[in-house]
């Protein structure tokens, strides 16, 4: 891995730097908020590396402390998470040939960041170097975040006053609103959110997001005929 | 907590069909020639997916209103980073605002 810092400007390597402190400092949030709700330790710590994607991790915690099934909290997530396979469909040949153990961590290590820088490299060494050099920096980042973020929590007690509750609706915003530049996703985004709210006093947690899904028809109404 | 058994249950389930996910989607480039369309289906599924999660953890808490503090924080989130403000500025200002709302009596 040493020739990822021949490879990527340091610019680069700043953002992506930043986008891992960013990913720690949101981990202590995720972790925090595990421990306030109700969860021993080895929960957030356990998902932060088994899962490591962040916005199906608090929908998880958000849904079993709200009362729901685990299971149906993990099936949520897994909607959540199947982003990441039209990500895999999108980008180019990550892992390159090589060992098997290769592969797999390089499957693991896609998130929304790495796929992020990845896609904004030129050429195809500087996509993986900036893929895998992100990629790794959220497996050390998130984890060790929720960890610290955990014997925080059980410390303090009270997150809620440090705003720690709008960090995580906020992240997911700025994860969107690069797509948020076209119409059509806006109006669809817009749509599954009111879907969303207004199912909220009535279905169980993480219901009405995957509800929300139909706003998904509004972007193929307008296709042009054939 | 709940059933312990359960949450590890839910967390495995959780973790290994993430992982499938990840892995299958480049397995599958190689093999299949996906329709364009149906790629940009799957985003705006995300995308929609995202925007319900970021309205319904923004503005709810169980079944009713979170209250003012967080919605103002999260919208002063969205705003930075719709003016590409860096992520940790969006993150760090969210919470700044919400926590500032809240020492000065706002729900």
């Amino acid at each position: 891995m040493g020739s990822i810092y021949r490879t990527l400007s340091r610019g680069t390597l700043r953002d992506i730097a930043l986008a891992c402190l960013a990913v720690w400092f949101i981990g202590l949030s995720y972790g925090a908020i595990a421990v306030a709700s109700g969860f021993p330790l080895w929960v957030p710590a356990a998902q932060s590396v088994l899962v490591l994607a962040g916005a199906s991790e608090f929908l998880f915690i958000g849904i079993v402390a709200a009362g729901g099934n685990p299971l149906a909290a993990a099936a949520a997530g897994l909607l959540v998470n199947a982003r990441h396979l039209p990500y895999g469909l999108a980008l180019p040949d990550m892992t390159g040939p090589g060992r098997p153990w290769r592969r797999l961590l390089g499957s693991h290590v896609m998130n929304d960041e790495s796929v992020v820088f990845a896609l904004a490299q030129e050429d195809l060494p500087r996509k993986r170097a900036a893929y895998w050099a992100c990629g790794l920096g959220v497996l050390l980042c998130w984890p060790a975040g929720a960890v610290l973020g955990a014997l925080i929590g059980s410390v303090i007690g009270n997150t809620s006053a440090f705003g720690l509750d709008a960090m995580f609706p906020a992240v997911i915003l700025a994860l969107i609103v690069p797509a948020l530049r076209d119409r059509v996703m806006v109006r669809a985004a817009v749509t599954g959110a009111v879907i969303a709210l207004a199912a909220t006093p009535f279905l169980p947690a993480g219901l009405p997001e995957l509800l929300a899904l139909l706003a998904v028809l509004t972007t193929i109404r307008h296709r042009p005929t054939p | 907590m709940k059933d312990p058994t359960l949450v590890v249950a839910g967390l495995l389930t959780l973790s290994a069909g993430t992982f499938a996910f990840r892995f299958c989607g480049p397995v599958l480039r190689q093999r299949i020639a996906f329709p364009p369309r149906a790629g940009k289906l799957l985003e705006a599924a995300a995308v929609v997916l995202l925007a319900a999660l970021v309205a319904t953890t923004g503005l709810t808490e169980g079944h009713g209103f979170a209250g003012f503090a967080r919605p103002a924080g999260v919208l002063v989130g969205g705003i930075l980073a719709w003016r590409k403000a860096p992520f940790l500025v969006v993150v760090l200002a969210a919470a700044a605002t919400t926590a500032v709302l809240r020492l000065l009596g706002v729900p």
